[in-house]
């Protein structure tokens, strides 16, 4: 990944002083072409395509501005709602990520996402302990989180 | 066409407004209807985020049509609300926690408790 980047900003550089024009917008020209020619020749390049990962990247922080919207309209709801309609309670959430960084993500996207707060990791960091406004629909709330949240870190990541 | 532009900046700067202080509003409202610390928490963390959030969206948004600036504070301000709410929310679930606050449930689901019970029985 390191060395695409590294020819792609060779190619801007060449770019400009090609078209002898030592601007940041002809700096970003090349760099524009640099993409493309790096995306017509991926198939001789070493590694994958290194914008795939900034598109992950991207796609995860829509992901999560959706998710934060969704979760205080919802929030909205419980706290305007009837008082006995939640049933709080804490749940262990088997991890699949290992690094540290990637518990702090997740943990932090826990916790701005509907209904759910991330309390603490246990010591050998292999389960989220996560408080829940509704208890009930736990299985449910797993699921949602390993098959988006859990997925879209490791797209990024790995 | 100018005229049409800053228009519906305008109406954009008093929509985020309005939907800022309807969350913190909320938020509040919240704090003091939710049963115990651990839902309150949840009150407080997320509506007030997204509610500080729109706030600096609509004054980023007036800079930007109003002074022509386009403030890059605002921005970083948002990210970092983003990254630091959700680990005091979390910081204050475990001091809690720790300290000893049980959380209001009807059947007793607190699997934190268990698993520091099964622990402590282990260590002994």
């Amino acid at each position: 990944m390191a060395f695409q980047i590294v020819v792609n900003l060779i190619i801007a550089v060449m770019w400009t002083f090609l078209s002898e024009s030592y601007t940041a917008s002809s700096f970003i020209t090349g760099y524009l072409l640099g993409v493309l020619l790096l995306f017509l020749l991926r198939r001789f390049v070493p590694g994958k395509f290194y914008l795939k990962r900034f598109i992950s990247i991207l796609s995860l922080i829509l992901l999560f501005l959706k998710e934060l919207v969704l979760s205080n309209l919802e929030m909205v709801k419980y706290i305007y709602g009837k008082k006995d309609k939640a049933e709080p309670g804490i749940f262990s959430l088997p991890l699949d990520v290992k690094s540290s960084w990637e518990i702090t993500l997740l943990a932090n996207f826990i916790t701005l996402t509907p209904g759910t707060l991330s309390v603490a990791v246990s010591k050998d960091s292999s389960e989220l302990f996560v408080h829940a406004m509704n208890i009930d629909t736990v299985e449910d709330e797993i699921r949602a989180i390993k098959d988006t949240f859990e997925k879209a870190i490791m797209e990024v990541t790995r | 066409m100018t005229e049409i532009v800053s228009i519906i900046a305008n109406i954009l700067v008093i929509l985020f407004l309005l939907a800022g202080a309807f969350f913190i509003v909320s938020a509040a409202v919240g704090v003091v209807r939710f049963p115990d610390l651990y839902t309150r928490l949840h009150a407080s963390s997320k509506a007030s985020t997204l509610g500080v959030s729109c706030i600096l969206v609509a004054g980023f948004i007036y800079l930007y049509s109003a002074h022509a600036i386009v403030s890059g504070k605002m921005l970083l301000a948002i990210l970092f609300i983003m990254l630091t709410n959700p680990v005091s929310a979390h910081m204050l679930g475990r001091a809690a926690h720790a300290s000893g606050i049980k959380p209001f449930t009807k059947n007793r689901s607190d699997a934190y408790a268990d698993a520091m019970k099964n622990q402590r029985m282990k260590s002994e």
